[in-house]
């Protein structure tokens, strides 16, 4: 479904600052499959996001969904395989527009945006049902602001507007860690029931190692713009937190050092 | 003195109405795109440049005014392409299309004003300009708040609200951008003309400073009637038009204010009508801040009691 195929991305090329963010990734991910990935800050997870979304073009290399050459197509193209839920609860909804504007946006998402209007009853009734998966009464107020919601409703939104259109290649960056505890475990309930239910093919970037064992069939992790550890299976099952900084340890030969990795 | 202040107030009504369409344009671009077009100064002139021209030259008036609309849908586009493809910041691109305009309108009309004296307009035959135009904002407010809920206005909106989101989920913000300055400097373009028609002539500098009376009305707008929604925003807006049309012309009664004084005055309509919000929102919080805070203190305060 997903193939990287040497791909290479350096950021300030030719300066002082030149930083290798991806160096000669391959990675294949078949249909359904759900990897986390985890590593240190600037490691490349991000970036590996990005390069596979079309915010940002890979230097070398291809990037093939569904077995086409998407890598020379701008973001906005590639959006009609991928949908992506960020990290900041803010970014992936239209504050000043209502719950159901926001879902007729997404609901458009690889169809073409013409002159019809964007919310009729048919759509309402599919929103409604929708809305009510997510426990959290907003299928009441379809014409409430979304600027109006919590971090945590709105993340919930963007994960549903992400997945209810079921694309090919689900992208979600750290998009738990902005809610509290309780808030981040719910979205992740959710995300785990919608991936499971629609089949999707997904990548999740995350600082919790815990998170990242307990989810998904595959889990990789990334350090200086390379994949160190790739993991999955029944191998991934055996995984306990302890394990995965003892693997560190064995390849790098140095403690893993991050103030922000949240070991249980 | 009654009925000198009800033909100002009528006549303000009709003023306001005419410039209505321009303050819908302007509204499009700095609340739904959150763009600040400068272009307005110059694409208002090339409305009624573009009229005037034509039905001096004996076109159909209503033509010519179709025609000015499409010459403002063009001048928006060139400002939005600047923006976008040319990466111009988006106040600049303005000024830049603004100054540009300026020579081209005066390249349109060949000479700096045009007059229309004793030449059949659009308000020729009519009876009531109030009523026509009332009809004609009213339409254009409708179609407008239509527009703004298809698939492609939502997308437009969120180009203005959140073009990230909006990008990653398809939708080309160059597009809705080049789109969304386009119209509503159409609309703009559109008042030009038929304010031109309704004055009787058309003047290279007539669009100056015609951005600031848009916003004011656009602000006053929403100040006094609130923009829940699109279709109360865009009622707001027109609203907005006709009360900042009246307050311009009770000040002008004002013995030592002259006519030539009307810029300024708009402006500090203007800064008013921005600032007043701003520090009545900030001493409402103040005061929520301080209530809250001193109820916090007693409830605690008996809470220890209890303990004890």
């Amino acid at each position: 479904m997903l193939r990287l195929e040497g791909v290479s991305k350096l950021f300030n090329p030719g300066t002082v600052d030149e930083k290798i963010a991806l160096a000669q990734i391959n990675l294949h991910l078949k249909k359904g499959d759900f990897m986390t990935i985890i590593g240190s800050n600037g490691a490349g997870k991000s970036t590996l996001m990005n390069v596979i979304s079309g915010t940002l073009a890979a230097d070398t290399g291809k990037v093939l969904i569904a077995g086409q050459e998407v890598q020379h197509l701008p973001e906005h193209k590639r959006s009609r395989y991928i949908a992506r839920v960020f990290q900041d609860p803010m970014a992936g909804t239209a504050p000043n527009m209502t719950i159901q504007e926001n879902l007729a946006m997404a609901f458009a998402r690889n169809r073409r945006r013409g002159l019809r209007l964007g919310i009729n009853a048919k759509k309402k009734k599919l929103f409604r049902e929708q809305l009510s998966r997510l426990g959290m009464g907003l299928e009441s107020r379809l014409n409430a602001k979304v600027g109006l919601l919590s971090g945590g409703e709105r993340q919930a939104l963007s994960l549903l507007m992400s997945t209810f259109t079921e694309p090919e290649i689900l992208l979600l960056d750290e998009h738990t860690a902005a809610l509290d505890p309780s808030r981040a475990e719910l979205v992740l309930r959710l995300t785990q029931e919608m991936v499971e239910e629609f089949g999707l093919t997904t990548l999740m970037v995350t600082h919790n190692m815990e998170q990242a064992i307990r989810l998904g069939n595959r889990l990789i992790m990334m350090d200086k713009g390379r994949i160190i550890l790739d993991v999955s299976g029944e191998e991934k099952k055996k995984l306990t937190v302890g394990k995965l900084l003892q693997k560190f340890e064995e390849i790098r030969g140095e403690k893993l050092a991050n103030d922000r990795l949240v070991l249980n | 003195m009654l009925d000198r202040l009800l033909s100002i107030g009528g006549s303000s009504i009709e003023i306001g109405l005419l410039y209505a369409l321009m303050a819908l344009g302007v509204y499009m671009t700095f609340r739904i795109l959150r763009f600040p077009d400068l272009t307005v100064d110059g694409s208002f002139t090339t409305g009624g440049a573009i009229a005037t021209v034509m039905i001096t030259n004996g076109y159909a008036p209503l033509l010519a005014t179709v025609c000015a609309f499409f010459g403002g849908l063009l001048a928006g586009f060139c400002t939005g392409l600047l923006n976008t493809k040319g990466r111009i910041n988006g106040l600049l691109a303005g000024i830049l299309m603004m100054i540009a305009l300026y020579s081209i309108n005066l390249r349109i009309m060949g000479k700096p004003n045009i007059s229309l004296l004793r030449i059949d307009t659009l308000f020729t035959h009519i009876s009531s300009v109030t009523i026509t135009m009332i009809i004609v904002v009213v339409v254009f407010k409708l179609l407008l708040d239509w527009f703004l809920h298809t698939d492609f206005g939502l997308a437009l909106r969120a180009t203005g609200d959140n073009d990230r989101m909006i990008r990653s989920y398809g939708v080309n913000t160059h597009t809705t951008t080049i789109v969304g300055v386009g119209l509503s400097n159409g609309l703009v373009a559109l008042s030009g003309a038929l304010v031109s028609q309704h004055q009787g002539f058309a003047d290279n500098t007539m669009g100056v400073g015609m951005i600031v009376v848009g916003l004011a009305s656009v602000i006053i707008g929403e100040t006094l009637f609130g923009s829940r929604s699109v279709f109360n925003a865009t009622l707001s807006v027109i609203l907005g038009s006709i009360v900042y049309r009246m307050v311009v012309a009770f000040a002008l009664q004002v013995r030592w204010l002259e006519s030539s004084d009307l810029k300024l005055i708009t402006a500090i309509i203007v800064i008013i009508a921005l600032t007043v919000p701003m520090i009545r929102g900030s001493i409402r919080q103040k005061n929520l801040a301080r209530k809250r805070s001193e109820e916090l203190q007693l409830s605690s305060a008996s809470g220890g009691r209890s303990d004890a």
